[in-house]
């Protein structure tokens, strides 16, 4: 049975030893979910300005005095429902960190594996630019980039481009790791006979490295990844805080904390509240499961 | 939004100013959102820029606690014809460096004001020349008939000639433009206060003016200028006691700020309104997804428009109770303003979406929308709502929303359909409204602002009349007049007077101007 199989494989053992994890990896379902289907489960769709009814405006969570039923969390500045932002928002931040994650990976991988496997002036070359670039943390390096690209992009195309701009700074600013874990793996195992086996037999470089060095070099490269997306997900939360993410139009979880932080101290807590509990469970879980896979991953841990 | 790296710096350079100010019992600390770009009374026609360089120079005429105008450097005036003014001069009046201020000083000053580079031309636009009678008496021609002349010379201020003269400042420069000279950064007026150090982005630090021809009314002995962006940080600023007085307050300050037993909040109106405009020259919206046809040259998609925005909830909810809503193109205090006329048509989607219908858009249409995100009081805000109102009758307004260093360029080059605007008449007069924004645009600085080339022949008749009209009464009835066709035309979408919120300690008194000049020579610390 191959169910049982896997019910009983290591991987799975740890998982279900670990209460926290579990946990986490629950409250991580949960909020993907609930991105994913934003527009069938929440309530209201906080995009379409029609609904919005600024009357609304600064309605306080359902269960308080002046609440109302239908804004279970209470609404914002402009009358749109927090319980349906923060669910759209979740679903732009989660969007936003996968796709710079993969960027990132993809790139970070890709480089490293030609970095490893031909060694030389191109290593030394791509070793230096990350050593370059990691002397500069990675939110300086996403800033800048979106910096420059909002006003390298004309105007009409800034908001719409706003998303692709996110992704690409912040995939910009993490492919190091991914680079240099691949090129510590990938020194190591080329000196491996089945490497050194398929180059007797004449197979081209990039076929060794796509089909026999790749595979082999993935492991830790799945757990940086977890970890990564949880950092996307606060990088994209503070460029949007910032005011150089997602438009107010279009908020993410970071545009509408910034948005609720300017009524934070006039007694409207829960328009930044709400968002920001939100980002931190949803980081906090991501990040847990990262450091599960590690653990787990690790036969020196076992 | 605002870029967050100048903010950061400014947040930097506003806690190293506060370090280094010494604590003195009688030093006015006060912080604005932005800083006075230059010492040069002539070289930016902004409220901060004029209202900081007031405290040091003076014109013939200025404004009182109510904006009445009032003497300054010219003791009394007539009108010794409908074209000729005669002004006589204050004797005793010095500027700081000790040359006293004679009539040569005026016709100087005249020649500054219009010369390349000033941004002050129109006050004096009116003005053909000044002849000097003696030293202490001239003579101001206008080109016509101009009865609201002592009014509009309130903010053309007066600069010494033999000082730029000896300092190369005969002309104002642009200091945005990365240009200064001697009077961007030094200051020599005849005013209370006398400039004492200049750090620009940073503090301006006035003195008071011994030698002012004045009876001083305040008690500053010091008066240390702030800029301080980011509007949080001002609040704190004012709460932790490092500044006396701070302005703009953010609305949803307000009450935390009444509740500090330190603290005050002074709220008044400023002689603002805020309204939309629309683009009713060009055949095709630059903006809109309506080809061939031009949707707002039809009145009753305008009437459309201004009906689908419930005003009321803009009020409660955005403005919190704080500012009136209008109907007319000026604001209460505006001469010429008249509380019959000021009646907005009532709120009402559903006759908008009739009129929409009617207009050949049933489905609604749509179209870019421009506002500033930092300029006037929670202006993004009032646009996103307005977008979401317009939403309900079909209309699908795209916001863009941006800050006021890129929105005023492009609105000012009419690269715009639907745009936001605010309005202060620098003279007071309705005269000035009509000529700026409502005139069709032409010759002379007319209709420079009707930004979407509203056009009504007869309006632009009654705007040339009421420019030379001497009699007060009939003068008002073609205010009147003009105000009803260009309300009856729906030429913009007024929306309403904005509040105007000072913060500050229990023990400042000072005069709130509707205009929003802060005056130093009336702050008393008690």
């Amino acid at each position: 049975m191959r169910g049982a199989r896997a019910w009983d494989s290591d991987l799975l053992y740890s998982f279900r030893r670990s209460p926290v994890t579990v946990v986490a990896a629950g409250l991580t379902l949960l909020c993907v979910g609930g991105a994913l289907f934003a527009p069938w489960i929440a309530p209201h769709n906080p995009f379409d300005l029609a609904s919005v009814n600024l009357l609304d405006a600064f309605t306080p969570p359902a269960w308080s005095p002046r609440g109302n039923a239908a804004y279970l969390l209470g609404t914002d500045n402009q009358g749109r429902d927090m319980l349906s932002a923060i669910l759209y928002g979740a679903r732009i931040s989660l969007a936003v960190g996968v796709a710079a994650v993969l960027f990132s990976m993809v790139l970070g991988v890709s480089l490293g594996l030609l970095s490893g496997y031909l060694g030389g002036p191109v290593d030394a070359l791509l070793m230096r630019i990350a050593d370059v670039q990691l002397s500069f943390p990675a939110i300086l390096i996403a800033l800048l980039i979106d910096g420059v690209a909002h006003v390298a992009l004309p105007r009409e195309w800034r908001s719409s481009m706003a998303m692709y701009v996110l992704v690409f700074s912040i995939g910009i600013s993490g492919w190091v790791q991914y680079a240099r874990t691949v090129r510590g793996s990938t020194l190591v195992e080329k000196s491996k006979e089945y490497v050194q086996a398929a180059r007797v037999i004449g197979r081209h470089p990039a076929a060794i490295m796509w089909h026999h060095l790749l595979p082999n070099v993935m492991g830790p490269v799945l757990v940086i990844a977890t970890i990564h997306l949880a950092t996307a997900i606060v990088t994209e939360a503070t460029l949007s805080f910032l005011g150089v993410g997602m438009p107010p139009t279009t908020p993410s979880l970071g545009t509408l904390i910034s948005a609720g932080n300017n009524f934070l101290f006039s007694g409207e807590w829960w328009i930044a509240v709400f968002p920001g509990t939100a980002l931190v469970v949803l980081v906090l879980s991501v990040n847990l499961l990262g450091d599960w896979l590690r653990d787990a991953l690790n036969p020196k841990l076992r | 939004m605002h870029p967050s790296l100048p903010r950061i710096a400014l947040s930097f350079a506003f806690a190293l100013a506060l370090a280094a100010a010494p604590a003195h019992a009688r030093t006015f600390r006060y912080a604005d959102q932005g800083d006075v770009l230059s010492m040069d009374p002539h070289m930016f026609n902004e409220a901060v820029q004029l209202s900081f360089t007031a405290n040091m120079y003076e014109g013939l005429t200025g404004r009182g606690k109510k904006l009445e105008t009032e003497p300054l450097l010219a003791t009394d005036w007539k009108q010794t014809s409908p074209t000729v003014w005669r002004f006589s001069l204050r004797r005793d009046a010095k500027f700081h460096d000790g040359t006293p201020f004679t009539a040569d000083d005026v016709i100087f000053s005249l020649e500054r004001a219009r010369s390349e580079g000033s941004d002050v031309k129109m006050y004096v636009g009116a003005v053909k020349e000044i002849r000097k009678i003696d030293t202490h008496t001239v003579d101001i021609v206008t080109h016509d008939p101009f009865p609201i002349l002592p009014s509009m010379l309130t903010t053309w201020y007066i600069m010494s000639k033999t000082w730029c003269e000896k300092n190369g400042a005969l002309r104002p420069v642009d200091v945005r433009k990365g240009t200064e000279n001697y009077a961007s950064t030094h200051a020599n007026g005849t005013g209370p206060f006398m400039l004492k150090s200049r750090e620009p982005g940073v503090r301006t630090v006035l003195l008071p003016n011994p030698n002012w021809w004045g009876k001083p009314e305040h008690n500053v002995t010091e008066a240390v200028f702030m800029p301080v962006a980011n509007a949080a940080t001002r609040v704190a600023a004012l709460i932790s006691g490092e500044i006396e007085m701070m302005e703009p307050v953010p609305l949803q300050d307000i009450p935390r700020i009444q509740g500090n037993p330190e603290l005050k909040v002074m709220q008044g109106l400023e002689a603002r309104i805020i309204f939309l405009g629309m683009d009713q020259k060009r055949d095709e919206l630059l903006f809109s997804n309506v080809k061939g046809k031009n949707p707002f040259k039809d009145k009753r998609v305008r009437q459309a428009f201004y009906q689908a925005i419930d005003i009321e909830a803009i009020k409660s909810r955005i403005m919190r109770g704080t500012s009136v809503p209008t109907a007319l193109m000026v604001a209460s205090m505006v001469n010429g303003y008249s509380p019959e006329l000021d009646k907005r048509l009532h709120y009402d989607p559903e006759a908008a979406k009739k009129l929409l219908a009617q207009a050949g858009y049933p489905d609604g249409f749509e179209v870019g929308m421009n506002c500033p995100n930092d300029r006037y009081v929670n202006d993004a805000e009032i646009c996103q709502a307005v977008a979401a109102m317009l939403a309900r009758i079909g209309i699908k307004a795209s916001l863009v929303a941006e800050t006021k260093a890129i929105f005023f360029p492009k609105i000012l080059r009419r690269d715009t359909s639907f745009y936001m605007l605010g309005w202060t008449p620098a003279t007071l007069d309705s005269h000035n409204a009509l000529f700026a924004l409502m005139a069709t645009p032409g010759e002379g600085g007319q209709g420079q602002f009707n930004l979407g080339a509203y056009s009504n022949p007869r309006l632009d008749e009654l705007v040339t009349r009421i420019a030379s009209e001497n009699n007060a009464a009939k003068r008002n009835a073609l205010i009147a007049e003009a105000f009803k066709i260009h309300a009856d035309d729906i030429g913009h979408l007024p929306l309403h007077v904005q509040p105007l919120i000072w913060g500050m300690k229990k023990n400042v008194e000072m005069a709130q101007l509707a205009n929003n000049f802060i005056q130093l020579k009336w702050v008393v610390m008690k």
